[in-house]
């Protein structure tokens, strides 16, 4: 019987996991264990809901609802003092909740303190732009559309930026196997050469780790190599293989080794 | 194979129109020379003044936080090299550095010196080469072989350390490798003797360079308020009136006990971040001796280790697995399956050459992480190009991409 491979997320999966092992979990502290934090909280609070909030790692995680973002992250940059949006992107949840996860990463300077605010959304949901509030986010969503098709709304331009336009597919999404899918496997052959060189050229192979030049399977020949595959007749021309110093180095014509030195030090 | 036509139609280097308005679009790149790598520019030209600019960029995407997601934690190290290559241990260092945060290790004293010499003799290097590169852009063939012949002795140091010169792998989770070897120090000390004199070198060659500072003084102005919207850090964010340097304000491994100025300026044009690179690199070298020191230090109290102890993450040193059963076992382990972090995620920030260079991993308690995130700054000094370029004239294009310090392995990632 054919294993089973689950369609929902095709990411490399761990050939081993014990059965009794439970992951430990990375602490979380209470948000009050900091004054700054619980300040920041209070205010965001005071204005909008916050499901939850918690100190992981040194820095304040907190979840909001979706509507809020561009309010909270305006609140956060006029009263806050949060000035810099460091980063912001998507995590796939789509295998277990049909959910993306979004976080904006905040950053205060005046304070020190950074906050990563998050929300989850629908699959096909789309989210405010806060490209008005951060210019960075012109950039960003740009990026987290490219990577895992989340259109942004109110976004001046919303296209990909790393994928090339006519690109179909979201490489980040878990679905989206590593070495690419049926269209990325066709996509330079039928933009350079057209559809009807298919059977000449073939797919195009993105696994790096795949090596057909040699032989790999059978024991070496040194000498005789043959490409992988070939069945060996035993009447194969040896290679030789010659250097290039062979016979002097090229451009040196005469060469005295007594009256050479040899720099030791290479910083002389 | 047979040959086969191919469809692609002929490409023109620089494609103008010529529309009703007068407004000529010019392409700059992706293989521009000038540009630093895969950068494909649109401008938008009234004359010689661009009007719009429409920066391109993914011709190096190599898809790094896919191939995360696909790798145990150890796995992805040599990857980050491939990230900022100017500066290749900074990645590494940030990608360690998260991981630690995640699993809960302190690196031993030791190695913890070792990682900022490294740190710091990569931003030299990186200082340097964009100290050649902008220069060469400019026009200055002698600051790019002066400058050149300077990391060159930085990269033997390196390559000694490591045995590579650009992509360095120098740095593991939990620790450093290897201790430095013999020649270390005595090279190192040479080199930092030798380079305040460098350093005055260039300046003496470019401060009162007329076209040096044609091309730099009031060109690529950013404004503090445009260069905190825009997200830039480094050199960038501290030419604009903002002295934010993570090793000073949020300081990781022995930061907070070496003594270093954060230059800044509140000019914000070319010639600004030149004067912060230049100092950026004296400061390096401040910081270089201290560790000088702190590492003679380390060697008369007998701390000899380099590595962390944390078996359920880390292996445990080569002579323990040659000789011990259980270590062996744990390493075999360690390196088939991968270390598993506990459940959690974390934002992990630390001042690369170039800016901030930050790593978000989500951890679901398997050998792969969940969700990596790599904050390039680049990528954001790529962008600031769509703000910054529209109103300066052709010539200062190449100035203004030469001082945002842009590495295509970092923005397309």
């Amino acid at each position: 019987m054919r294993a089973y491979k689950p369609k929902d997320n095709v990411q490399a999966k761990p050939y081993y996991t014990d059965r009794y092992y439970v992951a430990p979990q990375v602490p979380k502290q209470d948000v009050a264990s900091d004054e700054v934090f619980a300040a920041d909280l209070e205010a965001i609070k005071a204005k909008f809901e916050v499901k939850e909030a918690y100190i992981q790692v040194g820095q304040m995680v907190i979840y909001i609802n979706p509507h809020d973002i561009y309010s909270v992250l305006e609140l956060m940059r006029d009263e806050l003092e949060y000035t810099q949006l460091s980063e912001m992107s998507a995590i796939d949840w789509i295998a277990k909740s049909n959910q993306f996860e979004i976080f904006y990463q905040m950053l205060s300077m005046t304070k020190r303190k950074r906050i990563r605010v998050k929300y989850f959304i629908q699959n096909g949901q789309a989210v405010d732009s806060v490209e008005k509030l951060f210019r960075s986010a012109d950039w960003a969503e740009r990026e987290m559309y490219d990577m895992f098709g989340i259109e942004a709304n109110g976004h001046p331009f919303m296209k990909r930026i790393l994928m090339p336009y006519d690109w179909q597919g979201h490489p980040l999404l878990k679905t989206y196997p590593l070495q690419g899918d049926e269209f990325a496997a066709w996509y330079e052959v039928d933009k350079i050469y057209g559809k009807e060189a298919r059977d000449i050229i073939g797919p195009e192979l993105r696994d790096t780790a795949r090596v057909d030049r040699y032989d790999s399977e059978r024991f070496a020949r040194l000498g005789f190599e043959v490409p992988k595959g070939t069945e060996i007749t035993g009447d194969e021309q040896p290679h030789t293989e010659s250097y290039q110093e062979e016979g002097g180095v090229f451009l040196i014509k005469k060469f005295d080794k007594e009256s050479s030195t040899v720099i030791d030090d290479p910083q002389r | 194979m047979a040959q086969v036509k191919n469809r692609l139609t002929p490409f023109f280097e620089n494609i103008t129109f010529d529309r009703d308005d007068n407004e000529l679009i010019l392409n700059f790149g992706p293989q521009h020379p000038s540009a630093h790598g895969q950068l494909r520019l649109m401008l938008h030209l009234q004359q010689e003044q661009i009007v719009k600019a429409h920066p391109d960029v993914g011709y190096l995407h190599r898809g790094m936080e896919k191939m995360a997601e696909n790798m145990i934690y150890n796995e992805f190290m040599p990857t980050t090299d491939r990230m900022d290559y100017i500066a290749s241990s900074s990645n590494n260092y940030g990608f360690a550095l998260a991981v630690e945060k995640l699993i809960g290790v302190e690196v031993p004293r030791r190695a913890k010196v070792i990682r900022m010499m490294i740190l710091e003799i990569n931003r030299l290097m990186s200082h340097l080469f964009w100290l050649a590169t902008t220069a060469l852009d400019i026009g200055a063939m002698t600051v790019f072989l002066f400058a050149f012949r300077e990391r060159e002795y930085l990269m033997d140091i390196i390559e000694g350390y490591c045995g590579a010169r650009l992509t360095h792998a120098a740095i593991r989770i939990g620790g450093v490798p290897l201790d430095i070897q013999d020649s270390f120090i005595s090279q190192l000390r040479t080199f930092l003797n030798k380079l305040p004199q460098n350093i005055k070198d260039y300046e003496d060659l470019l401060d009162s360079n007329r076209i040096w500072l044609m091309r730099m003084e009031e060109v690529g102005t950013i404004s503090t308020e445009m260069a905190l919207s825009w997200a830039c850090t480094g050199p960038m964010l501290r030419a604009s009136g903002v002295a934010w340097d993570i090793r000073k304000e949020e300081p990781y491994e022995l930061y907070d006990e070496v003594e270093f100025n954060v230059p800044y300026s509140d000019k914000g044009d070319n010639f600004a971040r030149y004067r912060i690179y230049m100092e950026e690199m004296r400061e390096s070298a401040k910081i270089l001796y201290q560790c000088i020191e702190m590492y003679e230090k380390c060697v008369k109290d007998g701390q000899t280790e380099l590595m962390a102890h944390a078996p359920k993450y880390i292996s445990a040193p080569k002579l323990d697995i040659m000789t011990q059963n259980y270590s062996l076992m744990q390493h075999f382990v360690l390196v088939t399956q991968g270390m598993r972090p506990p459940v959690g995620e974390v934002y992990v920030a630390t001042e690369s050459p170039k800016g901030e260079l930050g790593f978000y991993i989500n951890s679901q308690g398997g050998p792969y992480p969940y969700r990596l995130k790599l904050r390039a700054p680049s990528f954001w000094h790529t962008g600031i190009l769509t703000d910054l370029l529209p109103g300066h004239y052709i010539p200062d294009v190449v100035s203004i991409i030469g001082t945002t310090n842009i590495v295509f392995g970092e923005v397309d990632r």
